[in-house]
């Protein structure tokens, strides 16, 4: 491999990827998020009747995927904002990477009850 | 050279050479003869910029919007016609989902229009996946903005 490639394959690489991915997973739930919500100009009833399938165990899964993907890119986008504004950024995007990963992994069992709690609670009974 | 120059009348694409070169997606940096020497703005510039400060404000309007929605008072389980209204009735609200629904989208498109432009090298389908791209975006950004400003909480 030439010199000067580390950058595939690497930290860096990866973390745009993940950045990619999430990004296009928001916009189009943004998209449905958006047509959902146009319902409270039909009905409320009509509005109501989608937003209880969004209660149910198997959404709340979805849901807490959306998080997720929401919490990456948004600490992420912050990590990229240092990199590119920070003049010591490109130095630390490692390291913030992980700092990064490490805020998402807390965030990420903090929403478990919040998000996951009324799920586990009908399926396996409270 | 133009995106045309890359698709033969038949739809088809012939391999890129001298003659045929790739799209060309204007360098964020990029300078002409015109270009003064301090300040250089272009399009692909202002919408770098773009990304990164609607990313800040949007980093704080969304992640407060799922804390009140996924998070706070039960979580999903609250959420219906009545807390909608509860909440649109006021002006603070509206603002915040105002704001938040056009900055995300504008920022969700142009996260889309970069990877159109990275992935579909082909004239054709580069050009169709854009226009329904801005297609959806206009779309939603206006239903979007009606539905909040004819919320009507007493529609029944």
């Amino acid at each position: 491999m030439p010199a000067g490639t580390l950058y595939r394959g690497r930290e860096g690489m990866w973390s745009w990827v993940a950045h990619r991915v999430t990004g296009v997973l928001i916009f189009f739930f943004l998209f449905v998020h958006v047509l959902d919500t146009a319902l409270v100009r039909v009905s409320p009833e009509a509005y109501d009747d989608v937003v209880a399938t969004y209660k149910t165990p198997l959404v709340a899964v979805l849901e807490y995927g959306l998080v997720a993907a929401i919490l990456f890119h948004a600490l992420n986008g912050l990590r990229v904002i240092a990199v590119d504004f920070w003049a010591k950024g490109p130095r630390y995007q490692k390291q913030m990477l992980w700092t990064v990963l490490g805020l998402w992994i807390v965030l990420m069992v903090g929403a478990i009850y919040p998000v996951l709690g009324h799920a586990a609670r009908e399926v396996f009974g409270s | 050279m133009t995106d045309e120059a890359t698709t033969t009348a038949a739809g088809e694409t012939r391999g890129y050479s001298v003659d045929n070169p790739a799209p060309v997606i204007e360098a964020p940096r990029a300078r002409r003869a015109k270009t003064p020497r301090a300040p250089r703005m272009n399009f692909e510039m202002l919408g770098w910029l773009f990304m990164r400060l609607s990313g800040i404000v949007l980093v704080v309007l969304v992640l407060g919007h799922l804390l009140i929605q996924l998070v706070l008072d039960g979580g999903v389980s609250k959420i219906g016609f009545a807390f909608v209204a509860g909440r649109w009735a006021s002006p603070f609200w509206q603002a915040w989902d105002l704001i938040m629904l056009w900055l995300a989208m504008l920022h969700g498109a142009n996260g889309l229009r970069t990877i159109i432009n990275d992935y579909a090298e082909r004239a054709n389908p580069r050009f169709w996946l854009k226009m329904l791209l801005y297609t959806a975006t206009v779309f939603t950004v206006l239903l979007g903005t009606l539905v909040i400003f004819t919320f009507d909480p007493n529609i029944r």
